[in-house]
């Protein structure tokens, strides 16, 4: 049973990285100044980096408990708590926002001209409410990072997006918006079908009816689904990472796309483990479909942008197809894959702005032979291409690998059509590379093309680090989630064990 | 002599904050004659003061639960409430008028008056412990507002604004006399808590009391501006001066609200299971209609009419699911409507300037360029109309949803949200064109420190309130608590 510790360190750090950003976004108010809101932003997102530092080395790996915890009354009336807490899933996400945030502001610098202090506020605004959606322990709070996170994100795409801005902000509003509210409802039925109570742990421990998880546990589907995405939900997607500015790119790839999966991990598996076993078919199926469409889709873009977006449609597939594989290694691989696509994707976006930035086109027709021009970027592409691929050395190597291997423990049809995905994910994923870098310069504008500079590769190398890192010693990952992700499954066997007929379908699927 | 005296004041203590806005009323209306036009501000400000007077005598009988003349008039915690988000309305509008006045050249004392008198009104509606008084107070704000809509006489939009209202007002008053009166002949009282001791022990079959309570749903619909007694609301809400309609949404509805949650968990209570189904059906109908009509609006003041349509509908919900959480939850809802509406509406104010009309949509186009403050404002009310956290906009939605679920209603729970994410679009399309639209011209803006003031304390509210609910949410509560 998990139980949520006390802070170790004598003060709130996690209310410490929610409310860091959230100062730097006030101060940014009084700022008249770009180039000083620049700075202001990219002091903020590092003092945030830094913060992650305690929170890594007190953090203890060989518990499952909630660590950092901070628990206060907010709203007693509905029995409602200011209540934080971390444990080896969100840690490794919490870390990530960091980071990717900072990166973010990096990339930005010169891109975007226009209503400095307006973006880096909304950047920072983002940020507070994505470490918040990570950290919450309480239904109610979760709600409210998870709605606020829009505002920053509809303004990022809205304002300083591509020209068809309007639509693809809209769209990616009402999408989530409409996920969100019906999960809403339910997490207001599981207050009162849990007795009065929004707190996760509680609610972890409590055993919902058989119809009611059901129910349940589709509402919150459909807030989930849409956020990861999922097919058919996914088609705000391509229109969002296409008209979003190159920071808006990184952080919708790199983070808020995790917290639909994050979402089925804290909520759904624990809180309806019935439901989730029996609603496994239909979303493993989803996520096989999304991996070849996705792949598919890849195949055809001839935006670059775009390409990268239905190459994460078919990523995403496999972080939910291993989430769902209900075992230890499909769970482990899943999230190890979340964490992979944020590093990966994160710098593919990253890489597209590098090279946008220059040359204010997308389309990988106007590209070809830049390698002869700019070798630095070129291999930096390189390196990413390899991890998206999942090259062995590289972190996508480890994630698919093991998510392939939960979800053929699972079942073996799943996980020989989703290896198809692999093969074409080199496909589209080679054949761009060999498209932009390779050959001959056959855009007489590229001739004159300038390579990364100091910032960009500052901001680029914290990610080509992690790829190595991760691809080479995956243990940097699993370790910090083993015991959290072991706890996950246990508990849930341990609740489904009351129902004999779904306990025996998971001890099936265990393997037990 | 003196004792006499002494003991007829003390008779009337538990009017006084009635009494305080009346004179407040007589007093302008009296130095309007002396002063000259350029001072008329000095009366706004007067009259502000005459609330903030009523506000702390108020606050100071905040524990008082008594009936008075005759158990017509109560002094109860339920209309201390309402009297509060009675005095934000009205000092409010008066704030966001006093600039507006002078720009559409109207600027004449009685208006002042009239919307001290309309206050007063509906603090006597929210205090009426008897069918007549609760009329008394009902026209007396209705006149007063039929009086304010026709305020630009030179106007034709204006005029007709106001002869809509009067006849349809006149109508509904008609309806929900002939439905009072029905109560009466079935029950020999116009007493509310009468009423309700007769109901609880009566034979429930008989359909007159059916229809009485039909009646006054339509009344009392007309004036909530509940679907299908909604009709007058888009051209009322356009032809008056924009100051009116931003002190109608707030006021008169929140009034109307008042009545419904007294008369229908109150002295219906007994009823309670059939009158859920009309106010069920009332709720997702008016949901429906002021969303989906919202979407299509190009003038800013029909947007917002038909909005505060949708939210009388969301309010409704609050309302069908009874109960002491339900009444909560109304009240709850209809303050932090008050006040994010009214400061949208000063903001649409701001941009009214002399010669232009400033109430188109496209109007608000560039703001968040030419004037970021003004759009920021904006943009934040309007999220939180939307119901997005961390505004009180979100607070207010989710606590009328959660009762609604905790009273079974978990269909109509789930039409609200599905209603409310629909009236993002439009909500949103104003934030779009301040901030992704290019600016048509430079606007210079019509500020002035009473409307600084008045969006400065909605603006903290609407953040306040949605960070901190706690305190709102138990005096909310604990309001209710003496009469459910």
């Amino acid at each position: 049973m998990l139980e949520l510790r006390p802070d170790q360190l004598g003060y709130p750090l996690l209310s410490f990285m929610i409310f860091l950003p959230v100062l730097g976004a006030f101060l940014l108010l009084f700022v008249r100044n770009a180039s000083m809101a620049r700075w202001i932003a990219l002091g903020f997102s590092i003092a945030e980096l830094v913060l992650c530092i305690p929170l890594l080395l007190n953090f203890d790996a060989t518990i499952p408990h909630m660590q950092f915890g901070e628990s206060m009354p907010w709203i007693a009336a509905w029995n409602i708590n200011y209540r934080l807490g971390i444990d080896g899933i969100s840690i490794l996400f919490v870390v990530l926002t960091a980071l990717l945030t900072t990166i973010s502001i990096m990339v930005s610098w010169t891109a975007i001209q226009d209503r400095v202090r307006e973006f880096m506020l909304s950047l920072l605004f983002l940020e507070a409410a994505i470490i918040g959606v990570f950290v919450s322990l309480d239904l109610f709070l979760f709600y409210i990072f998870w709605e606020a996170m829009l505002i920053p994100m509809y303004l990022l795409i809205g304002i300083w997006g591509g020209p068809n801005r309007l639509y693809a902000a809209i769209k990616f509003f009402l999408y989530t918006l409409v996920g969100s509210v019906l999960m809403l409802v339910a997490i207001i039925a599981v207050y009162f079908a849990a007795g009065h109570t929004f707190d996760v742990l509680a609610l972890m421990n409590y055993k919902f009816g058989h119809t009611f998880q059901m129910v349940a546990f589709a509402a919150f589907f459909a807030a989930f689904a849409v956020k990861v995405p999922m097919f058919p939900f996914h088609t705000w997607l391509p229109d969002a990472h296409v008209e979003a500015p190159t920071a808006g790119s990184i952080i919708l790839a790199g983070i808020l796309i995790k917290m639909g999966a994050y979402g089925f991990l804290r909520f759904s598996l624990p809180f309806f483990p019935d439901a989730a076993i029996a609603w496994t078919p239909v979303i493993m199926t989803l996520s096989v479909i999304a991996i070849i469409y996705g792949a598919y889709m890849a195949f055809a873009q001839t935006d670059f942008k775009k390409l990268i977006a239905y190459s994460s449609v078919s990523h995403m597939g496999f972080v939910t197809l291993g989430i769902f594989a209900l075992n230890s290694q499909g769970l482990e691989g899943g999230i190890l894959q979340m964490l992979n696509h944020g590093i990966s994707t994160g710098a593919l976006f990253l890489a597209v702005g590098v090279i946008y930035e220059r040359t204010h086109t997308r389309l990988i027709a106007d590209y070809g032979g830049i390698a002869s021009r700019v070798p630095v970027y070129a291999t930096f592409l390189l390196i990413i291409t390899f991890s998206s691929i999942g090259l062995p050395g590289t972190n996508g190597f480890i994630g698919e690998f093991t998510i392939l291997l939960g979800a053929f423990l699972h079942s073996k049809p799943y996980a020989v059509i989703s290896s198809l995905g692999i093969i074409l994910g080199a496909g589209y994923m080679l054949w761009l590379y060999q498209r932009i870098a390779f050959g001959r310069i056959t855009n007489p504008h590229n001739e004159q093309l300038a390579d990364m500079n100091l910032r960009e590769v500052a901001a680029a190398l914290p990610l080509v680090l992690l790829v190595f890192v991760i691809g080479l010693y995956p243990n940097s990952a699993f370790g910090v989630m083993h015991v959290s992700v072991s706890n996950l499954i246990e508990h849930m066997h341990a609740k489904v064990e009351s129902a004999p007929a779904v306990a025996q379908a998971l001890g099936t699927i265990l393997g037990r | 002599m003196f004792s006499l005296s002494q003991e007829f004041m003390q008779s009337l203590a538990p009017v006084l904050p009635e009494a305080i806005v009346l004179i407040t009323a007589l007093l302008v209306l009296l130095f309007d004659l002396f002063i000259e036009k350029e001072g008329k501000a000095l009366l706004g400000w007067l009259s502000v003061g005459g609330i903030a007077i009523a506000a702390v005598v108020t606050y100071h009988s905040m524990g008082l639960n008594e009936a008075v003349f005759s158990g017509t008039f109560l002094v109860d915690p339920f209309s201390t409430f309402f009297k509060f988000v009675f005095y934000i309305a009205c000092g409010l509008g008066i704030l966001v008028s006093i600039n507006y006045l002078k720009v559409e050249d109207i600027h004449r004392g009685e208006y002042y008056a009239l919307m001290l008198f309309a206050t007063s009104g509906m603090m006597l509606m929210a205090s009426a412990g008897d069918l007549i008084t609760l009329y008394l107070g009902l026209e007396l704000m209705a006149l007063s507002i039929y009086i304010l809509a026709g305020f630009m006489r030179q106007n034709n939009r204006s005029n007709e604004a106001a002869i809509k209202y009067l006849v349809l007002g006149a109508f509904s008053s008609g309806i929900m006399i002939y439905g009072m009166s029905l109560v009466y002949g079935l029950t020999g009282t116009t007493n509310l808590g009468e009423i309700l001791a007769f109901l609880r022990t009566a034979d429930l079959n008989n359909p007159v009391i059916y229809l009485a309570m039909i009646m006054l749903v339509v009344s009392f619909g007309f004036k909530v501006a509940a679907v299908p007694f909604h009709m007058w609301v888009p051209d009322v809400y356009e032809g008056a001066p924009t100051s009116v309609t931003a002190f109608m949404s707030a006021g008169p509805k929140v009034a109307g609200f008042a009545v419904l949650l007294r008369v229908f968990l109150y002295t219906f209570e007994p009823l309670h299971a059939h009158s859920t189904v009309i106010l069920s059906g009332l709720a997702v109908l008016t949901m429906a209609v002021g969303n989906i009509m919202a979407l299509s609006q190009t003038n800013i003041k029909r947007m917002l009419a038909y909005s505060s349509i949708a939210h009388a509908g969301y309010a409704l919900v609050g309302l069908a699911a009874g109960g002491p959480e339900g009444a909560a939850s109304v009240m709850l809802y209809v303050c932090i409507y008050a006040l994010m509406n009214m400061g949208a509406f000063g903001v649409v104010i701001m941009l009214r300037k002399a010669g232009e009309r400033g109430e188109d949509i496209t109007d608000f186009a560039g703001l968040g360029k030419t004037n970021k403050t003004a759009a920021l404002l904006m943009l934040i009310f309007m999220f939180s109309l939307t119901g997005i956290p961390p505004t009180a906009g979100f607070v207010g939605k989710f606590y009328i949803f959660k009762s609604a679920v905790q009273a079974g209603l978990l269909w109509l729970a789930i039409a609200g949200v599905i209603f409310s994410a629909i009236s993002a679009f439009f909500y949103l399309r104003i934030i779009m064109i301040m901030y992704m639209n290019e600016p048509k011209e430079r606007i210079e803006l019509s500020t002035s420190p009473s409307l600084a003031l008045a969006l400065a304390i909605s603006v903290t509210a609407v953040i306040v309130i949605g960070i901190y609910p706690s305190d709102l949410l138990d005096y909310a509560r604990a309001s209710i608590s003496g009469i459910l």
